[in-house]
């Protein structure tokens, strides 16, 4: 065989790849937020809304997490246009992973709110302050400080299955090494060199938010 | 455009569902062999051995397994192997199997009691008779929740043998999109298919592990 390794070949592609990083950064970000922010309320209602909202959540939850990403991708990439929604493959890709993300971290928040212990919310019935206040400025706070280290790896594994949204064309990390090796021909070096660039973003984005979690819940987590 | 109807588009979505479950069998199998192996090589001596397993679960848990699998695909042709899209994702499935059941039934593991291992210490066991009949079949019991727990993520993992090329449920449905043009139907299909074999081992997982945590 005697076939030559050459990472030399991948060195013109520099613009391309930080593109490429760019896109799943922001990828990650929008559904970091959105998800987390959905998730709150999502998990407030599958514990305390109505019957129907709380079967309507629990439904949502049960079915995201058991169908595969990829497949949640298609359905919203292809599927609905059929029903009179068209995305970009870029929206359509954050749209997907809004909604699994919200889905995992529903089942995390509401695990971080069900470790409140009771007699915080009776201590804050008990001065006369409103259930809602109560909730965002006394349990919530607590919740996500007992779940932080679930949602930032959530968020991590969330990066790294973006990777698949390279396959409806969005231009993200692993796109451009698609890119890339069927301009080069090395494929190998190719996806080596962007594996070991998302094993530094996962490592990063690790440090990144404990260091955050730090600062955000002081005194609160040691 | 072809018109197909449910009932001739239904059965070739369970062709592939087939094919799924197979690779999931075969990830499962080959990946607990290899979780196994590493948990045997992360608590015994020498110790650089935790070291390793360390790195090597760390490194499989930190990257996309979607890489994962290109580079099994395009890597193993340089070492002169001939892939076929069955091999690439089974050997690439099963590495990332081995990585998360080895950190799951660490956790497992870890959570015996270390006066477990000191009396059988103390009592002469080496470490492979100490693993055999002390700590074992004591971590055995805690690990079933969480092991049913993850062949629900096996399942959906194998969705992305599709893209290598490998005829499951996923390119079943990109096969038969792409002959009818009906992808909401279709694709609703394909995920109604994987609910149907994922949520049982969630509900499953979710029993156990209720039982579990009643008997302690």
């Amino acid at each position: 065989m005697g076939y030559q390794l050459d990472f030399g070949a991948l060195s013109g592609y520099l613009g391309l790849f930080l593109h490429g990083l760019g896109v799943t950064l922001v990828l990650t970000g929008i559904s970091a937020v959105l998800g987390i922010v959905l998730s709150i309320g999502g998990a407030a209602t599958a514990r305390s809304g109505p019957v129907w909202a709380r079967t309507l959540a629990l439904a949502y939850v049960e079915l995201i997490r058991n169908t595969p990403f990829i497949v949640q991708m298609f359905f919203i990439f292809f599927g609905l246009p059929s029903l009179g929604l068209r995305l970009t493959a870029l929206e359509a890709a954050a749209l997907a992973m809004t909604i699994n993300l919200t889905a995992y971290a529903i089942e995390i928040v509401r695990a971080g709110i069900e470790a409140v212990p009771p007699g915080q919310r009776e201590a804050g019935a008990a001065l006369g302050i409103r259930p809602a206040t109560v909730f965002i400025w006394v349990v919530l706070p607590q919740a996500l400080a007992n779940v932080y280290p679930a949602l930032v790896s959530q968020i991590v594994m969330t990066m790294l299955e973006s990777a698949v949204v390279s396959q409806i064309a969005v231009t993200d990390l692993t796109h451009v090494a698609d890119l890339i090796q069927s301009r080069t021909y090395r494929a190998f070096e190719t996806y080596f060199v962007i594996t070991l660039v998302y094993l530094a973003l996962a490592v990063g984005l690790r440090r990144l938010f404990a260091l955050a979690g730090r600062r955000l819940f002081a005194g609160r987590r040691n | 455009m072809i018109s197909l109807s449910l009932s001739a588009i239904l059965p070739y979505l369970l062709m592939g569902a087939r094919w799924t479950l197979l690779l999931s069998a075969i990830a499962f199998l080959g990946g607990g062999t290899g979780a196994f192996l590493l948990l045997l090589l992360r608590y015994g001596q020498p110790r650089f051995g935790a070291k390793a397993v360390h790195l090597y679960v760390e490194v499989l848990q930190g990257t996309p397994l979607l890489l994962q699998l290109f580079l099994v695909f395009f890597g193993l042709p340089l070492l002169g192997v001939e892939v076929s899209p069955l091999l690439a994702a089974g050997v690439a499935l099963t590495l990332y199997a081995s990585a998360f059941l080895a950190e799951i039934w660490r956790g497992c593991v870890d959570a015996i009691p270390h006066g477990q291992w000191d009396a059988s210490g103390a009592l002469g066991l080496k470490f492979l008779l100490q693993m055999r009949y002390v700590i074992l079949p004591q971590a055995l019991r805690i690990a079933v929740p969480p092991t049913v727990g993850f062949l629900t993520q096996l399942v959906k993992a194998t969705a992305l043998a599709s893209i290598v090329g490998f005829e499951e449920l996923t390119k079943a449905g990109q096969i038969v999109t792409n002959a009818t043009f009906q992808p909401f139907v279709i694709y609703g299909l394909v995920a109604a298919i994987y609910f149907t074999m994922c949520y049982p081992l969630t509900f499953c997982a979710r029993i156990l592990e209720r039982k579990l945590s009643q008997s302690r």
